[in-house]
């Protein structure tokens, strides 16, 4: 059986390349598929958690995660199409319009 | 409170009063309204349709609105003649105006003998004025919005003297000064109008404070403002009233002190006369109408309407006096020697003005009132004769550049002249009577003095008078020689007012006669406190005294008879105004007055304002503001440099915050 702390460090790691792939590119679609990296490695905890600790709460968070991750894709997507739309780019350093 | 009781039974008094008005269904009084009301709606047509409508149709309009006014007055006026003396007294409540706690002001009108004359005096006088304005006014391109005004001045003006409160007679006090206003600055291009409208609108505010303060004295005294209950009060609290109050000076006192000061401005007496000469720079039947007849006259009206107030205190009553014998001489004076015709008029009813105050400060109430009433159609008729001349010379006003004119309008010569005998005071003209009167009331009462400075103004209203008529219509003609071919008499329409107030100028007089006695004062006898019959010790001395006055007034004709037609004497005004040139300067620059308020009153206020602006407005107030106008720029100067647009920042601010989150929740507790 696979221990809990292998999950746990896959889960870290997973968040971390998330985090690292949201600070360091700059085209939008990749900077969202690192959040979505970000949410699937703590949905990963949870689900470790649940298993191990034989609850599922862990289980009913995953899908409340899983749910606003789609709706969050959704409205996502559309901005960033209509971004590109607007300003024929998806490099989030050319987008400065709110720039002080 | 003191007046707690007598109130009680005041208040049971209106109550049976209105249930009086209620039982009594449709009466002459229920028709009061009606009076001022044609006026205003006159007004309301011509400003808000005038410019659509033709003239005739406008000037139809103004004229009839006065005209039937005048109608229904009239007939007022006859009513109330044929009802017995005591009970010439009529009063309507409209409706409740205003009722805050215990203050209560209703809209009420009060037709007793001494409203009816002055609504016959401004009907009528109205009437004449605006059927002149037809002619006056004819080429000017706002004839609606002329008479426009001149209606709401009629409406306002009826308004005061119709009022049964003083809060009401207050709202007419403002209303025909917001007219003068609107009036004097009828040629608002002109700056010389515009400034003078100014000048008149502050003057009187001054005033007005005066008035209102006497306003407010009243109402703290007496919990009320309506003039039955005040005056009967009055009667009730006399050892109350007449205490020494504040400054040795008595309640009565400060606040027929206070109401006079507000009559100081109104009807232009030392020291505020200044705005009146200034005002002759709007059209001719404004001053004739507003400046001479009605509205300069409403102190009086108010003086001699608050006459229970003012009987029970002799010391404002000396005031009222000393005032208007000083104003009669000292505008007299300046008279003389003014150029501008207009301007001559208008000292000359500052003059008149002072007569009447003296007439009233002397307790003789009815004799002013007579004086107002005579005067009101023969300073008109003057006016409106200055006018037509102004008319037919294309706008010429200096007397220096008139002369001879008589042959070439014969019509408003001849009615002038009658208008300047009633202003001498020559017998048989109506200005002998009222005039002789309150100097004989003056000499009567013991006030020598008065008498005497109103005897020797007598003199000057000779001299000044005739010297106008001499310069403008006898002798050559000494102005433009491009006008001189077609000097033309005044068209009908300001022919024929002229015709009549020259009638009127001529019999007005009689109805006082004998003097002290006659139908006019029994007829108000009623109302003014020292009616009619109050001085008839003396009656011995009238005789003389009338003679005297007589020959005072003949002889200023006479010496502006030698001084500006007989041959002779042609170059003594020069000379003699070369000998006393000192003394010629300072009264024709009206004693410097003008120039003294500039100085010390104006231009004092113009630097504390201009302080004001630069000093504390735009450093203090705007600089507070925008001081905190320039934190907030700097603040958020500072914030912007946060907001860097760099994506990669904002996440690794979050970062940071978790990081020093976690470390906290996991160290920190």
């Amino acid at each position: 059986m696979v221990p809990l702390w292998a999950y746990l460090l896959l889960s870290g790691f997973l968040f971390i390349v998330g985090v690292v792939g949201v600070a360091t590119r700059r085209n939008a679609l990749i900077i969202f598929m690192s959040i979505e990296l970000m949410l699937n490695a703590v949905n990963l905890t949870f689900v470790a958690f649940s298993r191990f600790l034989h609850s599922l709460d862990g289980h009913v968070f995953v899908f409340f995660v899983m749910t606003v991750a789609a709706a969050e894709v959704v409205v996502g997507l559309a901005i960033i199409i209509a971004l590109f739309r607007n300003m024929e780019t998806v490099n989030v350093d050319e987008i400065h319009l709110l720039k002080g | 409170m003191v007046h707690g009781n007598s109130q009680n039974r005041f208040y049971l008094l209106s109550v049976n009063r209105e249930l009086r008005t209620v039982n009594e269904g449709f009466s002459m009084e229920n028709l009061i309204w009606l009076v001022p009301t044609f006026p205003l709606a006159g007004f309301l047509v011509n400003i808000f349709l005038g410019r659509r409508l033709a003239r005739l149709w406008v000037s139809w309009v103004a004229c009839g609105a006065m005209g039937i006014s005048f109608g229904v007055s009239l007939g007022l006026f006859f009513h109330l003649i044929n009802l017995a003396p005591h009970l010439r007294h009529l009063e309507q409540e409209l409706f409740t105006w205003i009722r805050i706690a215990d203050f209560k002001a209703a809209a009420g009108f009060l037709l007793d003998p001494l409203s009816a004359v002055m609504i016959l005096v401004v009907t009528g006088v109205g009437f004449l004025i605006h059927v002149y304005s037809i002619g006056y006014m004819g080429e000017d391109r706002d004839f609606a919005r002329f008479f426009a005004y001149l209606n709401l001045f009629a409406f306002f003006m009826l308004l005061l003297v119709l009022a049964n409160n003083y809060l009401l007679l207050f709202v007419g006090w403002e209303g025909v000064g917001l007219c003068s206003y609107l009036l004097i600055g009828f040629w608002f291009e002109r700056p010389a109008a515009a400034s003078a409208a100014q000048k008149a609108f502050v003057v009187n505010r001054v005033g007005d404070a005066g008035f209102l303060l006497g306003l407010f004295l009243i109402w703290t005294t007496f919990g009320t403002l309506q003039y039955g209950e005040v005056f009967h009060q009055a009667e009730g609290l006399h050892g109350v009233l007449t205490a020494p109050a504040g400054g040795g000076l008595s309640v009565v006192t400060w606040i027929t002190l206070a109401l006079f000061i507000g009559a100081i401005g109104k009807s232009a007496q030392l020291p505020l006369y200044v705005w009146l000469p200034d005002a002759m720079e709007g059209p001719t039947p404004v001053s004739a109408l507003i400046h001479a007849a009605t509205m300069v006259t409403a102190g009086i009206y108010m003086v001699a309407r608050s006459s229970p107030l003012y009987t029970l205190a002799p010391f404002s009553l000396a005031v009222v006096a000393w005032v208007g014998a000083l104003t009669a001489i000292f505008a007299a004076t300046i008279a003389c020697v003014q150029n501008d015709i207009k301007r001559v008029i208008a000292y000359s009813t500052i003059s008149q003005l002072g007569y009447m105050f003296l007439g009233v400060g002397v307790g003789a109430f009815a004799s002013g009132i007579f004086h107002l009433y005579t005067h009101a159609a023969f300073k008109a008729l003057l006016f409106l004769g200055a006018g037509a001349v102004i008319h037919a010379l294309h706008h010429e006003q200096d007397i220096q550049r008139m002369g001879g004119l008589r042959p070439h309008m014969r019509v408003t010569a001849y009615t002038f002249a009658v208008g300047a005998l009633a202003n001498a005071g020559i017998f048989p003209f109506a200005g002998f009577w009222s005039k002789d009167e309150i100097l004989f009331a003056a000499f009567n009462g013991g006030f020598y003095v008065l008498w005497f400075l109103g005897l020797a103004g007598a003199f000057l209203t000779g001299f000044y008078m005739a010297r106008l008529y001499f310069l403008t219509f006898e002798g050559e003609y000494r102005g433009d020689p491009h006008h001189a071919h077609d000097i033309h008499d005044a068209p009908p329409t300001m022919g024929i007012p002229l015709i009549v107030l020259a009638v009127c100028s001529v019999v007005a007089g009689f109805v006082g006669i004998p003097p002290e006695q006659g139908p006019f004062h029994q007829f108000l006898a009623p109302v003014l406190h020292h009616g009619g019959a109050a001085q008839a010790a003396a009656h011995g001395l009238a005789v003389p005294m009338a003679v005297l006055s007589l020959l005072v007034a003949g002889a200023g004709i006479g010496v502006g008879y030698l001084f500006y037609v007989s041959v002779s004497w042609r170059n003594v005004p020069e000379i003699w105004a070369a000998r006393l040139q000192g003394l010629y300067r300072v009264v024709y620059h009206k004693y410097y007055v003008d120039e003294f308020y500039q100085d010390w009153v104006v231009g004092p206020l113009d630097r504390l304002a201009f302080f004001l602006w630069r000093g504390f407005d735009v450093a203090v107030v705007d600089g507070a503001v925008n001081g905190v106008a320039r934190l907030m720029e700097m603040g958020s100067w500072g914030l912007r440099r946060i907001q860097t647009g760099v994506v990669f920042n904002y996440v690794l601010s979050i970062l940071v915050g978790v990081v020093i989150f976690l470390g906290y929740l996991v160290w920190g507790r």
